[in-house]
């Protein structure tokens, strides 16, 4: 399945923020990246989606020259991750999966050395500073050292310093990893802004709700493999199926439902946790109108009857035989 | 994908103040190799400013031992605390500033085991000037322990001969020698899985190179073996040269030999911490 979803070609754009073929990291004890082939349109969010441990951080350090890979070549915005290193760091920004800022530092210093660094005069320096603090809502905390801020105001600067000058490609490696709900919220605002500028966006992330509302095309990694690559769509529609909920009117009828839906759909009927719910797994929406048909036939009332698409859940079950690891509550785990 | 981007866009009006933040600018020219490892250099210096019991050892260690070894020995060496020290103080100093050359080291390492080397080294700057500019602020604390033992001396009635020239060019002097050692402590800081593990080797290297030379005793009275150690010893070579330059003994030759040899220590050491900073990080 993995081959199948191939990037649409587009006549107008001339070269992809990212090419990379073959690429292969090895540790002492694993391949970490195990022959990834990946193509990142310009523009947009590419979602980088794995379980912990799948590679994705280390694909990611090898994209932004941090590490050296064992094999195969990438290139970003046509430049070679190794050759032309430094052509590759003018255009990109990294914001590490560990706030990647000095602790000891206040907010406004880091922004200001950072600005320094990049070529920024002083005064030009202590400008851009004070307006990401504003833009990021750290203005009061902005002359406190960064030890003192909670997890969401880290990460918050942590993008603000990677963005000091506007990247044309951001790495972003598991952004809302140990946020809060609000900062989750605050963080993925400030990504569709930054696209909206014209930045282009690798998110990583194991959250299959976070890939579905930020990202325009989507990778899933496992094992250091891509073992599918497409829209969140595609990727839904490749896994065939989809759900069909009904609701019964008289909750009598739910037995007798529930043995027609058997029968029509073909699969095992879920009767849920009210007592006038069911669920079923259905190849295709036609099966749909046969059983919605069949109920209507036995005079059984529906109330609801809904068709929905996977869930990205449902998609990862289906490509790698696993459930993906992180549930969505994992949002709350605080990182250290 | 031309539409792509705006498909989730957040109902509601953006926050100006982000919109404002993020409207794209032009790159500004790249950072010469100096700017970059001056602003390092600051960066350094900014958490002092934040930390500043990381001066501890750089105030510490000429207080007390340019305290302690006049009282301690003066009467016994010299007959007198006064004239012992006359001959003690330029050792002290090198003695202080050699011990605290240890933080090149460490506070590489404690810098590329945390998280940010990660940004400096994906942005394009200069790859050597976080190096460079943690050797500049080590300038600073290395200025500040010679300056320190100085003005200690000089109150406690330390009297140079060589006159205010002879003792600023001394403290030059030692601190282009701890400019030199400092790159054996950086190149150890990228061996070395920890901070303390420097610490260490650095000091089972130092103590016996700074007792077993002529700090604190002329070598005239050693037996003849620890003699021909002690007046090989480098650390006893620098004390030579900068004891005459405080009191207007110097010979070239002095000066020259501890210059030959902070410039062996630079081109043995800097390419080899070049070198493992490129592969080991
Ligand atoms: N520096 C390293 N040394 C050894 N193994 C590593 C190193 N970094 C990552 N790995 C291993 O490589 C695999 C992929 O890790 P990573 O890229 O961090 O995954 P992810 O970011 O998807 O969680 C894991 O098995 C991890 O243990
Ligand atoms: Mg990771």
């Amino acid at each position: 399945m993995s081959g199948d979803l191939s990037t649409p070609t587009d006549g107008v754009r001339t070269e992809p923020a990212i090419e990379a073929t073959g690429l292969v990291k090895a540790f002492r004890t694993a391949r970490a990246v195990d022959g990834v082939d990946l193509v990142v349109p310009t523009g947009g969010v590419f979602g980088f989606l794995g379980p912990n441990g799948a590679g994705k951080t280390t694909t990611i350090r090898v994209l932004a020259t941090l590490l050296q890979p064992d094999g195969g070549t990438a290139r970003v915005f046509g430049h070679d991750v190794v050759r032309e290193a430094d052509r590759v760091r003018e255009r990109i920004s990294l914001t590490g999966q560990f706030a990647s800022i000095d602790e000891e530092l206040t907010g406004s210093e880091n922004l200001m050395i950072l600005a320094r660094l990049l070529g920024l005069g002083r005064t030009q320096a202590g400008a851009r500073a004070d307006e990401l603090l504003d833009g990021f809502g750290l203005t009061e905390a902005g002359g406190r050292t960064v030890k003192t801020y909670s997890g969401g105001m880290r990460r918050r600067l942590d993008i603000a310093a990677s963005i000091i000058v506007t990247p044309d490609l951001l790495f972003l490696d598991e952004p809302t990893t140990g946020l809060d709900p609000r900062s989750r919220n605050q963080v993925w605002d400030i990504v569709r802004a930054l696209t909206d500028e014209g930045t282009t966006v690798l998110l990583t992330t194991q959250y299959l709700d976070e890939a579905d509302q930020l990202a325009d095309r989507l990778a899933v990694i496992d094992h250091g493999r891509i073992i599918a690559e497409g829209t969140p769509a595609q990727l839904k529609a490749s896994v065939g199926a989809g759900t069909v909920q009904v609701r019964v009117f008289d909750p009598a009828h739910r037995p007798e439902a529930e043995r027609l839906l058997t029968d029509v759909l073909g699969t095992t009927v879920q009767t849920g946790p009210d007592d006038d719910a069911l669920s079923a797994r259905v190849d295709g929406p036609g099966r749909a109108s046969l059983a919605l048909a069949g109920l209507a036939r036995a005079g059984i009332d529906v109330t609801t009857f809904a068709l929905g698409q996977p869930s990205l859940d449902e998609v990862f079950l289906a490509l790698t035989g696993q459930p993906a690891q992180a549930g969505t509550d994992a949002h709350q785990e605080q990182a250290p | 994908m031309t539409t792509a981007s705006t498909t989730h866009h957040a109902p509601g009006s953006p926050d100006r103040a982000l919109r404002d933040a993020l409207s794209t600018r032009p790159r500004p020219p790249r950072t010469s190799a100096l700017s970059a490892s001056l602003t390092f250099a600051r960066r350094a210096l900014l958490k002092i400013k934040h930390v500043p019991e990381q001066l501890a050892d750089a105030i510490m260690i000429p207080i007390l031992f340019t305290v302690m070894f006049t009282y301690l020995f003066g009467g016994a060496m010299a007959g007198s605390t006064r004239e012992y020290l006359q001959f003690l103080l330029p050792g002290t100093m090198v003695f202080a500033v050699l011990l605290i050359t240890v933080y090149a080291g460490v506070n590489l390492k404690t810098d590329i085991t945390s998280g940010v080397i990660d940004r400096f080294r994906s942005m394009p700057i200069w790859r050597p000037a976080l190096i460079v500019g943690g050797l500049i602020s080590d300038a600073a604390r290395n200025l500040l322990a010679a300056g320190l033992v100085v003005a200690l001396g000089l109150a406690m009635g330390f009297r140079p001969d060589g006159g205010v020239i002879g003792v600023l060019l001394a403290i030059a002097l030692v601190l282009a020698f701890a400019f030199g050692l400092s790159w054996v402590w950086a190149s150890l800081g990228l061996v070395l899985r920890t901070p303390s593990a420097i610490s260490a080797v650095s000091f089972l290297v130092q103590f016996p190179l700074t007792f077993a030379s002529n700090v604190f005793v002329d070598p005239q009275t050693m037996p003849g073996w620890l003699r021909t150690f002690v007046e090989v010893n480098p650390v006893s070579l620098l004390v030579d040269a900068v004891r005459g330059l405080m009191h207007g003994t110097a010979q070239a030759g002095q000066i020259g030999g501890v210059l030959i040899a902070s410039g062996l220590l630079v081109a043995v050491f800097g390419p080899l911490t070049m070198h493992l900073y490129r592969t080991r990080t």
